[in-house]
């Protein structure tokens, strides 16, 4: 047992590094925040991934994974973090990837791992719908054979980023007369440009506009566009559920943002002394950063886990649960450290579009914004309430 | 990096837990702590057999070569019984001042004894005044003639009654709260001058107010330098808190799954209580505090043999959240149990006391708190 790197783990920590360093678009250089990026930004570090072949790590070496092993991985995270890229996002790499080499048949993997691994095909996710929040199962969203395909209607929301994707994978009931809810399900793979859908944006409290509605009236898929067995898509659901809540922990982002939280104190002032020297709020930073620690460790021992061939189980729950929390804390805390410069609103100058001075620090700009818009995370990707549910199910037995 | 524990590990945690459980349920413990005695010798001189008290010594030294995974590992399951053995005074402190600071001769003659189960130690270092700082001591030690001479009064000396020896700090020099002018001495606790006055702690242990009045000890009872011992203290405690943190663990683990248990067992409104997810939710929290102490606990362990900077961070921050997870699990084990767990009659109430405890021993959330914060600036 120990915690060390060995000699070719740091060598490995090196050549990461160096190649980020080299190849990195300095302009995006902690662009953590979607509101400024364009879709050009919000995929540049995955196009340069994938012509590495680096863009998904954690898939198997068949379908073009590195076979990094989890020590490897988790250094990936943190020099990434270090530098603040903006990681490929996790809709194609992280969701549907996972459930179509793992359940799709050929045709679908030669079709679609290239264009997710490269970057260039844009996906979104359709599952949860305005009456289907926690209770997904409970989806109305249907799809009707009819020859060579299957005619989608409903409507899907928050579905993240869908102005700009190519494809989606839409959770659609197949089997109104199932026994149970969970039963009538498939997992379809839809082309965003087919007639009858219509993606609408959604303001969030941010100010920002990252989800939408999306509405599918008559959409005509080729019955091909199937994964897996008809009426099994609950099955897929919940592997793609359990594969995003493993990486959704973000430790390395966090420890990263504890470190920007520490500067950003270190430079407001209180009573006349840095705010970080204010015993209060010292306590408060060294509070998350026991937790963080622990969750460093949980998802650590997770990972070890998993290459012990376990796979990505109920303990995930715990690293969503935790890392969604330490994420809020740390917006939290960074909007708490900015005092009254959180308050402005980041662009509402009056004659905004000008070289207008910014009103307070440059790092006070988006603590507000973003600490709104963090509030998703305990919510999305199953709300920790639900992952309390897995966790009673799966670990307690009850 | 690395999580896995060796055979040896496995086999030592399999033949301890085999021993806590058929031996020291919680009829036997209740038996064991209202005794005269208020601990076993026949399960100290078993744990000499099975090796355990000699694990973490090296081969030279008469031990089996292990270190602080091996009584992490220990701990845990000491922690599972509520073991109340003194394992920590004897072999984690007493043990890693010989280890780290003691002479040849030193090893010699206490180590052997520690290993057989002879000799029994307590860590006399805290006083009534000096709260959880190491270094505010008003015990001296004064040279005079060939001997140092011992007056003061330490605190709330686990396991003292018990115990043979004890490894007391003292002021040599400088003032009451100086880093400087500490030193460390062994001392037999029949010396004359020593007195004590015995009792029963909350949870279940046994402990004393140690007296020294004019206390003389030979100067080969000095361990380490005179006057430069706080670094020594400060080590052989994080071990302390390091493996008191398994044993907090292994407490935490067994309370939470009796809870779970008793929530199973028991009917209300004509269903287990169990079923409402108002309870289902706090049990998955308990568990939740549980695994992350687990891992706060791995962090420290691996962490005392670096850099003292890096070992106090990572040993103050896993304090903090074992000992926030300790109380948190054990309110919450109380408060599902019922008025059951009120009762002295069921166990989860014993778990409940020893994790209460278990934060103000060797600094509680606030000391170490304070102790990292310092460390980040």
């Amino acid at each position: 047992m120990n915690l060390e790197f060995t000699p070719e783990e740091n060598a490995f920590r090196e050549e990461v590094r160096a190649f980020i360093e080299a190849n990195h678009p300095k302009h995006l250089e902690g662009m953590g925040n979607r509101e400024d990026m364009s879709p050009e930004d919000m995929t540049a570090w995955h196009k340069i991934l994938g012509k590495k072949g680096w863009a998904a790590p954690a898939w198997p070496t068949e379908y073009g994974g590195t076979g990094w092993d989890s020590t490897q991985r988790y250094i990936w995270s943190e020099e990434n973090a270090r530098v603040g890229t903006f990681m490929p996002l996790p809709f194609g790499v992280s969701m549907v990837g996972p459930v179509i080499y793992s359940f799709g048949n050929e045709e679908q993997k030669k079709q679609h791992l290239p264009g997710i691994l490269s970057g260039d095909v844009w996906w979104c996710q359709g599952y949860s719908e305005p009456g289907a929040g926690s209770d997904l199962a409970s989806l109305k969203t249907t799809a009707v054979r009819d020859g060579d395909h299957y005619v989608i209607n409903g409507q899907k929301t928050w579905t993240t980023l869908a102005q700009y994707a190519d494809w989606g994978f839409f959770l659609c009931r197949t089997d109104p007369d199932a026994a149970k809810p969970q039963e009538g399900i498939s997992f379809i793979l839809v082309d965003m440009k087919t007639p009858g859908i219509e993606v609408k944006p959604i303001k969030l409290i941010d100010g920002g506009y990252e989800v939408n509605e999306t509405w599918l009236t008559d959409v005509r898929v080729p019955v091909e566009n199937l994964v897996g067995v008809e009426n099994m898509g609950w099955t897929y659901a919940k592997f793609l559920l359990a594969h995003e809540r493993s990486g959704i922990a973000g430790v390395a982002r966090s420890k990263r943002g504890v470190e920007k939280l520490r500067e950003i104190a270190a430079n407001e002032t209180m009573d006349g002394a840095p705010l970080m020297a204010d015993f209060d709020f010292a306590r408060k930073v060294s509070q998350l950063e026991i937790d963080l620690a622990a969750l460093e460790i949980t998802e650590l021992r997770t990972l070890a886990g998993e290459q012990a061939g376990k796979g990505p189980g109920p303990e995930s729950s715990i690293l969503k649960i935790k890392g969604t929390e330490i994420q809020q804390r740390l917006t939290e805390l960074t909007l708490e450290a900015v005092g009254s410069y959180g308050t402005p609103m980041y662009g509402s100058i009056a004659d905004a579009g000008s070289n207008e001075y910014p009103i307070g620090p440059d790092y006070a700009q988006h603590s507000a914004a973003t600490y709104f818009n963090m509030r998703k995370t305990s919510i999305y990707g199953g709300s920790n309430e639900i992952q309390r549910n897995i966790i009673t199910k799966m670990i307690l037995g009850l | 990096m690395d999580f896995n524990f060796t055979e040896e590990q496995d086999m030592v945690r399999d033949g301890l837990s085999r021993m806590v459980r058929e031996q020291y349920g919680a009829e036997e413990r209740r038996q064991l702590i209202a005794s005269e005695a208020g601990w076993s010798t026949a399960v100290w001189g078993q744990l000499a057999e099975l090796g355990i008290l000699g694990m973490s010594f090296s081969e030279e030294d008469g031990g089996f070569g292990g270190g602080a995974i091996d009584s992490m590992v220990v701990m845990e399951e000491f922690g599972k019984g509520l073991v109340v053995e003194p394992f920590v005074p004897t072999v984690v402190c007493a043990g890693g001042f010989l280890k780290h600071a003691g002479t040849a001769a030193q090893k010699e003659e206490h180590i052997g004894g520690i290993v057989s189960g002879e000799r029994v130690f307590a860590f006399a270092y805290a006083e009534p005044r000096g709260r959880y700082d190491l270094a505010n001591l008003e015990t001296t030690a004064k040279k005079e003639g060939g001997d140092y001479v011992l007056n003061g009064h330490k605190a709330v000396v686990i396991g003292a009654p018990w115990a043979s020896h004890l490894i007391v700090t003292a002021r040599t020099g400088g003032e009451r709260t100086d880093a400087n002018g500490i030193s460390v001495f062994v001392v037999d606790k029949s010396a004359e001058g020593v007195v004590t006055r015995d009792y029963a702690t909350v949870d279940g242990r046994r402990a004393s107010e140690v007296y020294f009045e004019n206390v003389r000890v030979p100067v080969d009872a000095l361990i380490g330098e005179e006057g430069n011992a706080l670094p020594l203290i400060e080590r052989v405690t994080d071990e302390a808190i390091a493996a008191q943190c398994a044993e907090a663990c292994g407490a935490m683990k067994v309370a939470h799954a009796m809870t779970l248990d008793y929530a199973k067992q028991r009917k209300q409104f004509g269903v287990p209580i169990a079923s409402f997810q108002v309870l289902q939710h706090r049990m998955v929290d308990m568990y939740t505090e549980y695994e992350c102490s687990v891992s706060m606990t791995y962090l420290a362990t691996l962490r005392l043999e670096n850099e003292e900077r890096e070992r106090k961070q990572a040993v103050s921050a896993a304090k903090v959240r074992v000992a926030q997870a300790a109380h948190h699990i054990g309110q919450e084990a109380i408060q599902i149990h019922g008025g059951n767990g009120m009762t002295d009659e069921y166990a989860i109430g014993h778990y409940f006391k020893r994790l209460t405890i278990f934060d103000s021993e060797f600094g509680n959330i606030d000391h170490h708190m304070k102790r990292h914060i310092a460390l980040a600036s």
